[in-house]
């Protein structure tokens, strides 16, 4: 019988807001798939999109971004900054051919647990529906130096 | 412009006089109403405490008929018909598992965007811009608009501004040159479809209806919805029987009540089909200067 | 080399249920850098700290990481104790392994790895930590109370006399708020004028309390210890410092028509007026959008009359700064306006009336001198129908809360009017009665077996008018459905408790959360009431959710025992994630290019100017430099700097991609 396809989805998210969340999930016992762990900031305006990129590259085959509600961000801006910043990456990705479906960007609150648990288990399946992430993966060395070599000879 | 037109069983039979003085009116003023070809019955009450599929089935096939015969833009003069369709149309655009299914069961495409009009709303949007050439009465009377139910619930597809208290009706028959009341009974319930299995209930609860009105003055009521008038004019005397009081005023669709002030004749607006007689009304009316 | 010590906490069984711990303890034994690793029960318990501390002292650990509830909960708890062991407590990081893994996910292999892969991640973050040492602010000991009502003044009177200055602002031309147009209070029917105005009074008096009123917060800025609050003092038109509150002006003010806001419009009040005769300051304001002078340039009669000349028609709105180092919030609530239920009538049936209309018709100092009339015609009603729940606890009308204090008040109504009306009769139409406060249930039992109040369940469905009485639809649900016709001669509607208007724009001022009832958040329902998740902003009153005077009282006097705390020493000491731009040897000193782009973004204008010179003077370049004591640490300037010359202590860029990293590779 095959094993479904369990994907690895990292969640970046602000510690007011979306952990706090997800905190008020655990507190509640909500039940959630289990294929998101969650990276703790203290503001999305503290992500940079690069460690994004780092996730992919090391098997992430999805990420989730997540923090304060617009007007309501512990830090007044930070949500702002993440917001603008993620539309211009996402625009960027999307040129470079990248599906940018496989970034989920949201905002919970502290007190929406039950929307967390709802969002980890549709990201979940949404990516599950992609299968893994394999374009963009680091060369192998051996990979690497055949295509010099090929390169070389042309 | 082609506008859609759906009488529904009622406009064709008990209510005639609602569909002719519909036409006199649109015809006055140059529009053209098409009816839909091939049209069926909207389900009505029956359907929907039957089974829930084909309450949405039923108006679907219509509303699909309309589409497909280019039709942007129906008129739908019956209350129950209205409401039906409106809560098919509601149910369909938001769940497109229930369209799927729904366009499995009547063979035909909810494509179009049909948008489907009140009598009122078709009124104000394509007779009031021309219609004030052809006021030429003035309907000089207290008149009670009387808006029922379907009109003003559920609170998704209410036709009105105002469900505790709407003033569409009213605002035509301003037009029309009658004083439209303040009353507390417009949105109460006339005993529907018990007219036929509890005609008692009918009699109490159209005739507090009647008593209100008059209790305000009102010469007379203007409704939209074929079964408001039956229950408040056919029933007319078991409401008697049950006030144990002589409650005389008619009933005018609000068709009949513009036509009057457009100077339509009376046979032709059909007002001899009803049975509280209109005669009151129609000495009413006042001649406008010229 | 590291040498970092795991502990892998069971919680009881909370974690333990689903996550096999012991096997989680034993592979993170195995990790590269980690000295020691070992799991037991209750980690924050007195045995666990000591488990702890023992441990770093004796496998010599340089960092730990303690895998249990969520570091919201317990990250102080262990970071002391890493302290008491002798290390620097920021070598300290928690694993969330019960609110994000073992509470929301069914025991398994997948759920012990996954508490597996998180306890890596933070062991690669903590051996990426550094020593930080906590950074002290200095502490301004004086609070800003924004509301006068009475959690405010409650609120401003625990703080005064603890020793500490009070700014008060209230928008109102007297302090008092919704308390002081009660008649009586529940349930002991105490005058509420009587009780509350010598409160008023000690606040206009207190040495430690400045009362700015007809005022209102314009701007916030800062953070806690150190609030830099704009305050506008609208145009009083009135010199305080010349009137004396002898009431000539008001007297003689011929426009006399202009509806009263104290008496919720059932009365008239002048153009220059005090509110209500016990008002503080009993000073009056001009009405400029009602008053002749300013509306047509006429008239003029106050400035004549008055001894002092203090009425001054040029005075324009005043800005003041103040500093504060705590501000509570007592803005109270509002009535739901009920245009909002047509079905009842309101405002288009003269006779039928809110709650607090009614409380000034029973007021002695009201527009009808306590004497409960029909605002018609007059007449004493000979039948009253009180209508509970309208709007609160439905959906349709958007009001699904309770607004707590109506089944109170309208026992008390129906009490006031059965008392001075002993032949009138009295109807509530209720859905539930919600008594429970002390000697609550017992207050609504006298209005029912004494005065003889009718109490019918059910709801009203339509009100109408008719022959000048009003016909009131309801239903008796306790007696199978019937239908209850009643005849009435005035209604008055229990309407939803609603924020105060101004809520919202307030709450984005000073940037504390709300709900989507413009309530205002707590930082906990249960056990921080009276905080919010913004530091130093405090919750008093209604503001935060409809409550009774008691609530209101006991929880401004919280609210100010944490203000008083805050105050308790003359420095506050804050966490040290902080970002820090990087400084090197010469040449570089620094490789920040002095873009500013930090600048820019900082919400907190926490980045500064610094001017990198060489050892003759001359200015090599002008980079960006952090103020610690300003940073707030959420490390936007960190995701924007170009060249990653800035970064954030607890959270720097080594630290979160050492993260990143050790979750994805095991």
């Amino acid at each position: 019988m095959s094993e479904q396809f369990e994907p690895k989805i990292v969640a970046f998210v602000c510690n007011w807001c979306t952990y706090a969340g997800a905190d008020l999930a655990g507190t509640s016992r909500t039940k959630y798939a289990t294929n998101v762990s969650i990276i703790r900031f203290p503001c999305t305006g503290r992500i940079d999109f690069m460690l994004l990129m780092k996730a992919f590259e090391n098997g992430a085959d999805g990420i989730i971004v997540s923090g304060c509600h617009p007007n309501d961000c512990h830090y007044t801006s930070g949500n702002f900054h993440a917001r603008r910043r993620w539309i211009v990456f996402r625009s960027l990705l999307d040129f470079m051919g990248f599906d940018t479906d496989r970034i989920t960007f949201s905002w919970v609150s502290a007190a929406e647990g039950t929307k967390w648990a709802s969002l980890v288990n549709e990201t979940t399946e949404k990516i599950r529906a992609k299968g893994a992430f394999t374009e963009f993966k680091n060369l192998d060395l051996e990979t690497f130096n055949r295509l010099h070599d090929e390169a070389i000879a042309k | 412009m082609k506008i859609g037109y759906y009488p529904g069983c009622s406009l064709e039979g008990s209510s005639k006089e609602y569909n002719d003085s519909l036409f006199a009116v649109a015809e006055k003023c140059g529009v053209t109403l098409e009816e839909i070809k091939d049209w069926s019955c909207c389900g009505a009450s029956a359907a929907h405490n039957l089974n829930h599929d084909l309450s949405l089935a039923l108006p679907a096939r219509t509303l699909a008929l309309a589409g497909s015969q280019g039709f942007a833009e129906i008129v739908v003069p019956c209350a129950a018909c209205y409401s039906r369709l409106a809560s098919t149309n509601h149910e369909i655009s938001e769940n497109v598992t229930v369209k799927t299914k729904i366009e499995g069961y009547i063979d035909l495409k909810l494509t179009a965007d049909v948008k489907i009009l009140t009598v009122f709303e078709f009124l104000q949007k394509y007779i009031f811009p021309t219609v004030d050439k052809h006021i030429v009465n003035k309907l000089n009377q207290k008149a009670a608009c009387y808006y029922g139910c379907l009109y003003t619930r559920p609170k998704e597809t209410a036709a009105v501004d105002q469900i505790e208290n709407p003033m569409e009706m009213d605002e035509v028959m301003v037009k029309a040159g009658a004083t439209p009341i303040d009353w507390a009974f417009k949105t109460e319930c006339c005993g529907a479809g018990l007219s036929v299995s509890r005609t008692d209930i009918v009699a109490k609860l159209s005739g507090k209806i009647l008593e209100a009105a008059a209790d305000r003055g009102a010469e007379s009521i203007v409704v939209a919805c074929p079964m408001c008038h039956m229950n408040l004019d056919m029933r007319r005397p078991e409401i008697k029987k049950q006030l144990k009081k002589d409650i005389n005023i008619p009933v005018l669709f609000i068709t009949q009540a513009l036509g009057l002030s457009m100077g339509i004749p009376a046979d032709k607006l059909g007002l001899n089909k009803h049975y509280v007689s209109t005669n009151k009304v129609v000495n009413c009316i006042v001649k406008m200067e010229a | 080399m590291a040498r970092i010590g795991v502990f892998i906490c069971h919680c009881g069984e909370n974690i333990s249920a689903t996550v096999d711990v012991a096997k989680v303890a034993e592979k993170a034994g195995k990790l590269s850098g980690v000295a020691f690793s070992v799991d037991y029960k209750y980690m924050c318990s007195d045995p666990g700290q000591t488990l702890i501390i023992e441990a770093i002292k004796k496998h010599k650990l340089t960092g730990i990481v303690v895998a249990a509830c969520s570091p919201r909960m317990h990250e102080g708890t262990f970071r002391k104790a890493a302290e008491k062991a002798g290390i620097n407590p920021y070598f300290c990081e928690m694993a969330n392994i019960r609110e994000q893994v073992s509470w929301v996910h069914p025991k398994s292999d997948t759920t012990t790895q996954k508490a597996l892969d998180i306890v890596r991640t933070l062991v690669e973050k903590v051996k990426k930590n550094t020593a930080l040492f906590p950074i002290k602010v200095p502490v301004t000991k004086t609070a800003l109370v924004i509301g006068g009502g009475i959690a405010g003044i409650q609120a401003a009177l625990d703080i005064a006399n603890a020793g500490h200055q009070v700014i008060m602002v209230e928008k109102k031309p007297s302090i008092g708020g919704h308390m002081s147009q009660l008649s009586e209070t529940f349930p002991t029917l105490d005058c509420s004028q009587c009780i509350l105005t010598p409160r008023m009074v000690e606040v206009a008096q207190h040495p430690n309390i400045t009362l700015h009123t007809y005022a209102e917060v314009e701007s916030v800025s800062g953070f806690v210890g150190n609030f830099d609050v704009k305050i506008k003092m609208k145009a009083k038109s009135v010199d305080y410092s010349k009137c004396t509150g002898c009431g000539a002006c008001w007297q003689k003010c011929p426009s006399k028509k202009i509806p009263d806001e104290f008496n919720e419009g059932m009365g008239f009040r002048t153009a220059i007026y005090s509110p209500f005769p016990q008002a503080v300051p009993n000073k009056p304001v001009i009405d400029r959008l009602n008053c002749t002078w300013f509306l047509k340039g006429k008239c003029g009669l106050c400035t004549k009359i008055c001894p002092t000349g203090a009425i001054n028609y040029d005075a324009v709105d005043e800005f003041i700064d103040v500093k504060v180092g705590a501000i509570v919030t007592a803005t109270g609530f509002d009535l739901k306006h009920a245009d909002f239920f047509p079905e009842y009538g309101y405002g288009k049936f003269k006779d039928v009336i809110d709650g607090m209309q009614f409380e000034r018709l029973a007021s002695a100092s009201g527009p009808t001198a306590g004497e409960i009339r029909r605002p018609s015609d007059g007449k004493i009603p000979e039948k009253i129908v009180f209508v509970a729940c309208a709007g609160s606890r439905d959906k349709a009308k958007g009001i699904e809360y309770c607004s707590k204090i109506c089944c109170m008040y309208t026992a008390k109504h129906a009490m006031l009017y059965k008392h001075k009306n002993h032949e009138g009769k009295a109807y509530v139409f209720y859905m539930d009665i919600r008594a429970a406060g002390k000697d609550y249930d017992e207050f609504v039992r006298r209005a029912i077996e004494e005065d003889e109040v009718q109490y019918i369940r059910g709801r009203v469905s339509r009100i109408y008018e008719k022959n000048e009485k009003l016909i009131v639809k309801g239903v008796d649900t306790l007696m199978n459905g019937e239908p209850v016709d009643i005849e009435a001669d005035m209604v008055v509607l229990a309407t939803a408790v609603v924020a105060n208007i101004e809520a919202e724009s307030l709450a984005q001022k000073l940037h504390i959360s709300y709900n989507k009832h413009k309530f205002f958040a707590e930082a906990h329902p249960k056990l921080k009431p009276v905080e919010t998740n913004t530091a130093g902003i405090m919750l008093a009153g209604a503001c935060q959710s409809a409550k009774d005077i008691p609530e209101s009282v006991s929880q401004a006097s919280a609210s100010a025992s944490k203000v008083i705390g805050l105050f308790s020493s003359s420095e506050l000491t804050r966490e040290p994630i902080v970002a820090v731009v990087n400084r090197q040897a010469p040449p570089n000193y620094t490789s920040c290019t002095g873009c500013l782009l930090c600048q820019e973004v900082c919400p907190y204008h926490a980045i500064e100017t610094e001017e990198i010179k060489d050892r003759a003077g001359n200015v090599l370049k002008v980079v960006a430099r952090v103020n610690a004591g300003l940073c707030q640490g959420c490390g936007t300037c960190v995701a924007m700097c170009r060249n990653k010359s800035i970064d954030l202590q607890g959270f720097s860029n080594d630290q979160m991609l050492s993260e990143v990293m050790a979750l994805l590779n095991s």
